[in-house]
C-alpha cells in the first residue's frame, strides 16, 4: 500500500521556523522553511542536516513552497538555498515573491549589522536566492515535473498568503500555511474546494479559541486607544510592516476621521510607504470591497498616518505609533517601549501573537520586571493590553476549513502541543478520522488506499452496456466481462478478444458435454422432433431452434440424437455448452435440459 | 462531436463544441462592423448631420427620407446605431452548459446570449479579462445611452427596399438579426454568471471534460482554451500574440498534441508591421504637434492604448513634445489606467519586477503624475474649462459612430493642420470617415494588431502539430484585394476545415478508450496470469 510521510523540521508542537517535510508517490517537498523568533542560536533554523548529513538538498528534495511572506515561515530561505546548498525550484505568490526578500534583507540587517553577527546570509544570497522563485498564481495548476502537481487557495492571513494543495497520481496533501477564515478590513476569507485530500495539514495557533466578533474587537481596539489619547498618553502599537499594521492603520484612519480626532499617528520605518504600495499594485488579493473601490478611493492612502521619526518619541503629549517588529524582540518597537514603559498613563497593545522568548511573550504573561541586555532591568508601569487581531483561524475556523475540503486525515502543525491535544479530540470527535500531531523530527505515515485508473475501450463499453438495456442505472452495480492488460505501466481494460489479438495469442474454447441415455424405439430423426416439441412446451420464454442438420438449440445449449450401437431403442442424447452457459445466467437451463 | 459556427468575423468568433454531451461555446464576440451604416451620434447638436438630405430612390418611388441620410454619395441609416448578433436558430442557446471567454474584445455579445435565452450555464474568463470586459460594455453602454435617440429604423429593411439602396447597406446580411445595444442591468446580470480562472487552472465540467486557459500574449489575461478528457484534446487558439508587449508571453507548448484546433483570431492586418506602424504614429504625431495641428486618435480604451502610452513616454522627450498636453477621454479613462496597473500576475517578466520593487507597471502613472497625461469622463465638465491645442486626444469609439470622437471629428475635420492617427484595425478607415466628408484634415493609417501573422501561425503549427486544424474560411484563401499572395493563406496538409458563419462540422474523432478507476477494495484482489 502507498503511504504519505510527514516530517515537521520545525513547527511540529511549535508556533516558529515553519518547516514541514512531506514525502508523496515518490516526491520529496519542502513546506515553508522559516525562522525561530524565540531563538538566537542554532536553534532559530530548522535542522536541515535532518534531510541529509553532508550533499546538497537538491538530490532530496523534488521543491520547495513557501506560503506567505512572515519570516516564520520563509526566514531561514537563504540560508537553505544558498549556504546549505539547494538549486531546485522554489514556489510562492506573486506578492510573497515581491514582499519575502525585503523582510529577509531586514532580518539580515538586524542580525549582522545591529547585534553583529558573522556567518549569516548576505544580500547577495537573499538575491541568489529569489531568483530560484517559480512564482504561483491562485488556482493555477503548476506541473513540478511528470507526476507532481501543485495549486495555490486563498488562503487571507496576509497579503499573497496561500494554501498548497500538492498532488501525486491519486495522492493529495492539503498545506494550510496560516489562514484566516473570516474576512477582515483588507483580506478575504480563505477558501478551498472539495478536495479530498489524503492530509490536510492544518496550522492550530488559536486551536482551543473560539474569537468573539471582529467588529466587537474592533470597537474595543478603539475604545483603549482613544481612551489613552483622552488622558494624554502615547499609545505603542508593536507590528509587522506588512499585514496587520495595514488593518489597524484602515481602522484607526475612519476612526480618527469620524472622530475628528486630532491627535498624531505615526508608523516607524521606512517600509510604511513601500509597504502601501505593494498593497496598492496588489489590490486583487485584498478583500472584495477594497476591491471594489479602490478606482474611487484607495483604502491604502491615509491622510492622518504619517512617518515616525526617532527623535518624536520624545514629543510631548499623546501620539499613537506603529512600530516595527510586533513581538517587541528588537528593533524600534524595543527601543520606543524602553522609553514609555515606565509611565502608567501610556499604552501598549500587541495586535498579534508573540512567541516564546520574547518581551512581547513576557509582558503578555504579566511580567512587570524585564532582565535587559547588560544585567539591567526595566520596570514596566504602562498598561498593557493583547488584542487578537492576528488573522489564524481559530477552533471553529479550522473546523469550517475541514468541511470545505473533506480530508482523510489530520495533521496539526504550527500551535502549542497542549491546545492541539484538545483540538485533535474534538476533530476525532466530529469527523471520526485520524487527526496527528508530529513533534519536530517525528514522522508521521499515512497509508492510502488510491483507486487503479484504468482505460475501458469505448467498444467493450458500448457493448455491455447494449447487454443490460439502453443505459446503465448509475444506482445499480453491474458486472462486466473484459481483460485487464498491464503494459508500459497502464492499464487497459478491453474485450478479451481485443486482448488475444493484441497479445498474439490464439482462442481456446471450453466445452461442456454430456449424455444422457434414454429408451426410445422411434429414428433418431423423430426422436429428436419430440424432444424438441418437448422442450417448446416446457421452456416457454426461450428460443429453442431444430437445425435441418439434426441438431436441436436451446439458446446456446446444442442437442444432438444418436443411436446406441448395441441397441437401437437405446438413444444416446449428446449436450454440450460453453463455459459463459457454465456460469453465465444459462447455468440453470442447462440443469433443467439434463433432468 | 460537432462545431457549430454562430459568428462569420474571424476576429470575433462565436462557436459552439459538442464534446462528450457537453455543450461548450467559445468565445461570444459581436460584429460592430455594422455601425458603420449608420450616421454618427454627436454629443452637441451638430448643424451640419441635421442638414444632410433624406435618401429618395432615383425614380423618386420609394422616400426613407426620416430614416436614410445621404452624405458625400454614400446613404446612413439615422437611427441609434445595431450590432450584428451571433446566430441564434442554429442551435437552442439554453441547452449551452458553459462558455469560454478568451479575452475582453470577445465577449462583447455575452449578455445577448446570457440574458433572455433561457441560458442557465457558467461563463469562465480570466479576471483581467472579466473587469476590463465589464468597462468596455459599459463604455459602450454608456456612448448610446447620453445620445438617446427615439427613432428607430426598420422600413429599410424591409428586403425589397434593401435591394434597392445603393452599398454597402444594400449588401448588409441578417439585417433583421442586428441589435440595439444591451443595457447596463443586462450587463450586470450576464456578467454575474462569470466564473474566474486563473491560467493552467484544470475546470471540471461534470466530470466528462477538463478545461483549463493558457496565456495567449494578446492582451490583459487573454487566453487559448484546452478541452480535453482523458483521452481527447481539443484546443481552440484565439487571438494570440508572440510579440512582446505588455501580456504574459502565449503559453505555445501545452497545445502540444491536439487531435483537433480551432484557430481563430489572426491578424486582420497582415501586411502591416506593427513595429512599423508604431513608429509611424510617432513620426506623424510629432509632425503634426511641430506644424500646430492637433492629433486625434480614435481607439479602444484599453489594449493598445497602453503600450501607444508607453511608447509616447519614452518618445515625448526625445521629440521635444514635453509641453504639448495628452488628453485621454473616456468614461472608462480612469478606470483602465486604474485597473492595468493592478494586474502584476498577468503581465510580462520586465513588468512584473517592476511591481516587486515597488513601482506602477506601466510607466503612465509617471505621465498622469507629471501631468503629461490628462484623463476625464468626457468632454463636458473639467475637460472644456482645461482643455489646450495643439494636443493629442485619445478617444473613442474607433468606428467614430459614437462617444467623444464624434464631437473632434466636427471640431477638427475641417481644418488641414489637424491629422487623425487610425490604429485600431477592427475598421476600415475610409468606411469610418465616409460620414464625415468633406474632410480636410489628414488622415493617417496605422493599424497596429499583434495577433499571430500567417509566418509565425505555420510555424506554430509545425511545432504543436495538431491532427487536424479548423478555421474561418477567410483564412484558407488569400485577401480578396491581393489574390496572388499566396503567403496570407493557411496552407496545411491535411487541408483544414473551413467553416463560415451557421457551418456546421463534424470533427474527426475516433474515441477508442475511456476513462475508469478500479476500486482498491477490488484491486487488490486482482491477480495476475
Amino acid at each position: 500500500m502507498p503511504e504519505i510521510k510527514v516530517t515537521p523540521l520545525g513547527a511540529g508542537q511549535d508556533v516558529g521556523r515553519s518547516c514541514i517535510l512531506v514525502s508523496i508517490g515518490g516526491k520529496n517537498i519542502m513546506l515553508d522553511c522559516g525562522m525561530h523568533m524565540g531563538y538566537n542560536d542554532d536553534r532559530r533554523f530548522p535542522d536541515f542536516s535532518y534531510i541529509t548529513q553532508n550533499g546538497r538538498l537538491t538530490d532530496f528534495l523534488d521543491c520547495v513552497i513557501i506560503s506567505h511572506f512572515h519570516l516564520d515561515h520563509c526566514g531561514a530561505l537563504p540560508y537553505m538555498s544558498e549556504m546549505v546548498g539547494y538549486d531546485g525550484p522554489i514556489y510562492m505568490t506573486h506578492p510573497t515573491k515581491a514582499i519575502c526578500p525585503i523582510l529577509l534583507e531586514d532580518f539580515r540587517k538586524i542580525t549582522v549589522d545591529k547585534k553583529g553577527e558573522t556567518n549569516f546570509f548576505t544580500s547577495q544570497m537573499i538575491k541568489d536566492c529569489m531568483k530560484k522563485v517559480i512564482p504561483l498564481n491562485l488556482h493555477q495548476t503548476v506541473q513540478v515535473d511528470d507526476e507532481l502537481e501543485i495549486k495555490a487557495y486563498y488562503a487571507g492571513h496576509v497579503l499573497g498568503a496561500a494554501m498548497v494543495h500538492i498532488k501525486v497520481g491519486s495522492e493529495s496533501v492539503v498545506y494550510t500555511g496560516d489562514y484566516n477564515m473570516t474576512p477582515d478590513r483588507h483580506l478575504g476569507a480563505a477558501w478551498i474546494d472539495k478536495c479530498r485530500p489524503d492530509i490536510l495539514i492544518s496550522e492550530s495557533t488559536y486551536a482551543t479559541t473560539i474569537r468573539d466578533s471582529k467588529r466587537c474587537r474592533e470597537r474595543d481596539f478603539l475604545k483603549k486607544v482613544h481612551e489613552s489619547i483622552e488622558r494624554g498618553g502615547k499609545v505603542l502599537i508593536p507590528v509587522f510592516a506588512l499585514g496587520r499594521a495595514q488593518e489597524l492603520c484602515i481602522l484607526l484612519e475612519t476612526f480618527w476621521e469620524r472622530m475628528n480626532l486630532k491627535a498624531p499617528i505615526y508608523f516607524s520605518t521606512g517600509l510604511t510607504e513601500k509597504a502601501n504600495h505593494y498593497y496598492k499594485l496588489f489590490i486583487t488579493w485584498t478583500n472584495q470591497k477594497i476591491r471594489k473601490t479602490f478606482v474611487q478611493r484607495n483604502m491604502f492612502e491615509f491622510k492622518h498616518i504619517k512617518a515616525f521619526d526617532r527623535s518624536y518619541a520624545d514629543n510631548p503629549g499623546p501620539m499613537v505609533v506603529f512600530a516595527t517588529p510586533g513581538m517587541l524582540h528588537a528593533g524600534q518597537s524595543l527601543q520606543i517601549f524602553k522609553k514609555w514603559a515606565g509611565n502608567e498613563k501610556n499604552m501598549v497593545i500587541m495586535p498579534g501573537y508573540c512567541v516564546q522568548g520574547t518581551i512581547g511573550h513576557k509582558i503578555l504573561n504579566g511580567q512587570r520586571k524585564l532582565e535587559m541586555e547588560g544585567r539591567a532591568t526595566l520596570d514596566v508601569k504602562l498598561q498593557v493590553e493583547y488584542m487578537s487581531f492576528s488573522a489564524h483561524a481559530d477552533a471553529k475556523g479550522i473546523m469550517q476549513l475541514i468541511r470545505m475540503a473533506e480530508p482523510r486525515n489530520m495533521l496539526l502543525v504550527h500551535g502549542e502541543a497542549v491546545k492541539m491535544e484538545f483540538l485533535k479530540g474534538k476533530i476525532e470527535q466530529e469527523f471520526s478520522i485520524d487527526c496527528y500531531m508530529p513533534a519536530n523530527g517525528e514522522t508521521t505515515t499515512v497509508t492510502t488506499n488510491p483507486s487503479v485508473p484504468v482505460d475501458i475501450s469505448l467498444n467493450l463499453l458500448k457493448r455491455e452496456m447494449a447487454l443490460g438495456g439502453p443505459l446503465p442505472d448509475p444506482k445499480k452495480p453491474r458486472t462486466m466481462h473484459g481483460t485487464l492488460i498491464m503494459k508500459e505501466n497502464s492499464l487497459k481494460l478491453v474485450s478479451s478478444e481485443q486482448a488475444l489479438k493484441e497479445l498474439g495469442l490464439n482462442e481456446h474454447q471450453l466445452r461442456f458435454t454430456c449424455h444422457v441415455q434414454l429408451q426410445d424405439p422411434h429414428s433418431d430423426a423423430d426422436t429428436l422432433h419430440r424432444i424438441y416439441t418437448h422442450l417448446k412446451s416446457v421452456l416457454k420464454g426461450y428460443t429453442i431452434q431444430h437445425l435441418p442438420d439434426g441438431t436441436v438449440i436451446v439458446e446456446s445449449i446444442v442437442i444432438k440424437v444418436s443411436s446406441s450401437t448395441e441397441d437401437s431403442n437405446t438413444k444416446v442424447l449428446l449436450l454440450s455448452w460453453s463455459y459463459q452457459v457454465q456460469i453465465g445466467p444459462h447455468s440453470t437451463l442447462k440443469k433443467v435440459i439434463v433432468t | 462531436m460537432k462545431l457549430y459556427c454562430l459568428s462569420g468575423h474571424p476576429t470575433l468568433p462565436c462557436n459552439v463544441l459538442k464534446f462528450k454531451s457537453t455543450t461548450i461555446m467559445l468565445d461570444c464576440g459581436l460584429d460592430t462592423t455594422s455601425v458603420l451604416n449608420f450616421l454618427p451620434l454627436p454629443l452637441v447638436h451638430s448643424p451640419r448631420l441635421s442638414k444632410l438630405p433624406g435618401w429618395v430612390s432615383k425614380d423618386g418611388t420609394i422616400n426613407l427620407g426620416k430614416e436614410l441620410k445621404e452624405c458625400a454619395g454614400r446613404v446612413f441609416v439615422d437611427a441609434q446605431p445595431e450590432f450584428c448578433l451571433p446566430e441564434r436558430e442554429l442551435l437552442d442557446l439554453s441547452t449551452i452548459d458553459v462558455i469560454l471567454i478568451s479575452n475582453y474584445h470577445c465577449m462583447m455579445a455575452l449578455p445577448y446570449i446570457t440574458e433572455h435565452t433561457g441560458f442557465t450555464g457558467t461563463v469562465y474568463a480570466t479576471e483581467p479579462t472579466l473587469q476590463i470586459g465589464r468597462l468596455l460594455m459599459e463604455e459602450l453602454v454608456n456612448f448610446m445611452e447620453r445620445v438617446p435617440k427615439a427613432q428607430s429604423a426598420t422600413s429599410w429593411k424591409n428586403k425589397e427596399i434593401q435591394r434597392m439602396l445603393p452599398g454597402p447597406l444594400k449588401d448588409a446580411v441578417d439585417v433583421w438579426m442586428w441589435k440595439r445595444c444591451y443595457s447596463m442591468q443586462e450587463v450586470n446580470s450576464a456578467l454575474s454568471k462569470v466564473q474566474l480562472v486563473g491560467y493552467s487552472q484544470k475546470v471540471e465540467l461534470f466530470g466528462a471534460v477538463q478545461v483549463s486557459p493558457l496565456s495567449s500574449g494578446y492582451s490583459l489575461g487573454s487566453s487559448n482554451w484546452i478541452i480535453q478528457s482523458h483521452h481527447e484534446k481539443v484546443s481552440y487558439v484565439s487571438g494570440s500574440s508572440l510579440l512582446t508587449t505588455h501580456p504574459q508571453p502565449m503559453d505555445q507548448s501545452s497545445l502540444k498534441n491536439s487531435d483537433v484546433l480551432i484557430l481563430t483570431g489572426l491578424t486582420q492586418m497582415p501586411t502591416a508591421n506593427p513595429d512599423g506602424m508604431l513608429g509611424e504614429f510617432c513620426s506623424n504625431l510629432a509632425m503634426t504637434i511641430r506644424a500646430g495641428g492637433n492629433v486625434l486618435v480614435p481607439c479602444y480604451s484599453s489594449g493598445v492604448i497602453y503600450d501607444l502610452l508607453e511608447c509616447l513616454y519614452q518618445f515625448i522627450e526625445s521629440a521635444n513634445l514635453g509641453t504639448t498636453p495628452f488628453y485621454f477621454i473616456s468614461p472608462i479613462a480612469n478606470s483602465s489606467l486604474e485597473f492595468s496597473q493592478i494586474f502584476a500576475e498577468w503581465l510580462c517578466h520586465n513588468k512584473q519586477t517592476k511591481v516587486y520593487l515597488p513601482e506602477p507597471p506601466f510607466p503612465h502613472a509617471e505621465l498622469i503624475q507629471t501631468n503629461k497625461l490628462k484623463h476625464y469622463p468626457s468632454i463636458h465638465g473639467d475637460f472644456s474649462s482645461e482643455f489646450r491645442q495643439p494636443c493629442v486626444v485619445f478617444t473613442g469609439h474607433p468606428s467614430l459612430r459614437f462617444g467623444d470622437v464624434v464631437h473632434f471629428m466636427e471640431l477638427w475635420g475641417k481644418s488641414s493642420l489637424n491629422t487623425i492617427i487610425f490604429t485600431e484595425p477592427d475598421f476600415s478607415y475610409l468606411d469610418a470617415l465616409a460620414p464625415y466628408q468633406p474632410l480636410a484634415m489628414k488622415c493617417v493609417y496605422c493599424p497596429i494588431d499583434t495577433r499571430l501573422n500567417f509566418h509565425q501561425v505555420s510555424k506554430l503549427l509545425k511545432e504543436v502539430q495538431p491532427l487536424h486544424v479548423v478555421c474561418p474560411e477567410q483564412y484558407t484563401q488569400p485577401p480578396l484585394t491581393q489574390s496572388h499572395r499566396s503567403d496570407l493563406m493557411l496552407e496545411l496538409q491535411p487541408p483544414p476545415m473551413p467553416y463560415r458563419r451557421c457551418s456546421v462540422l463534424n470533427l474527426p474523432f475516433r474515441r477508442r478508450y475511456e476513462r475508469i478507476y478500479i476500486l482498491p477494495e477490488c484491486a487488490v484482489i486482482l491477480a495476475l496470469t
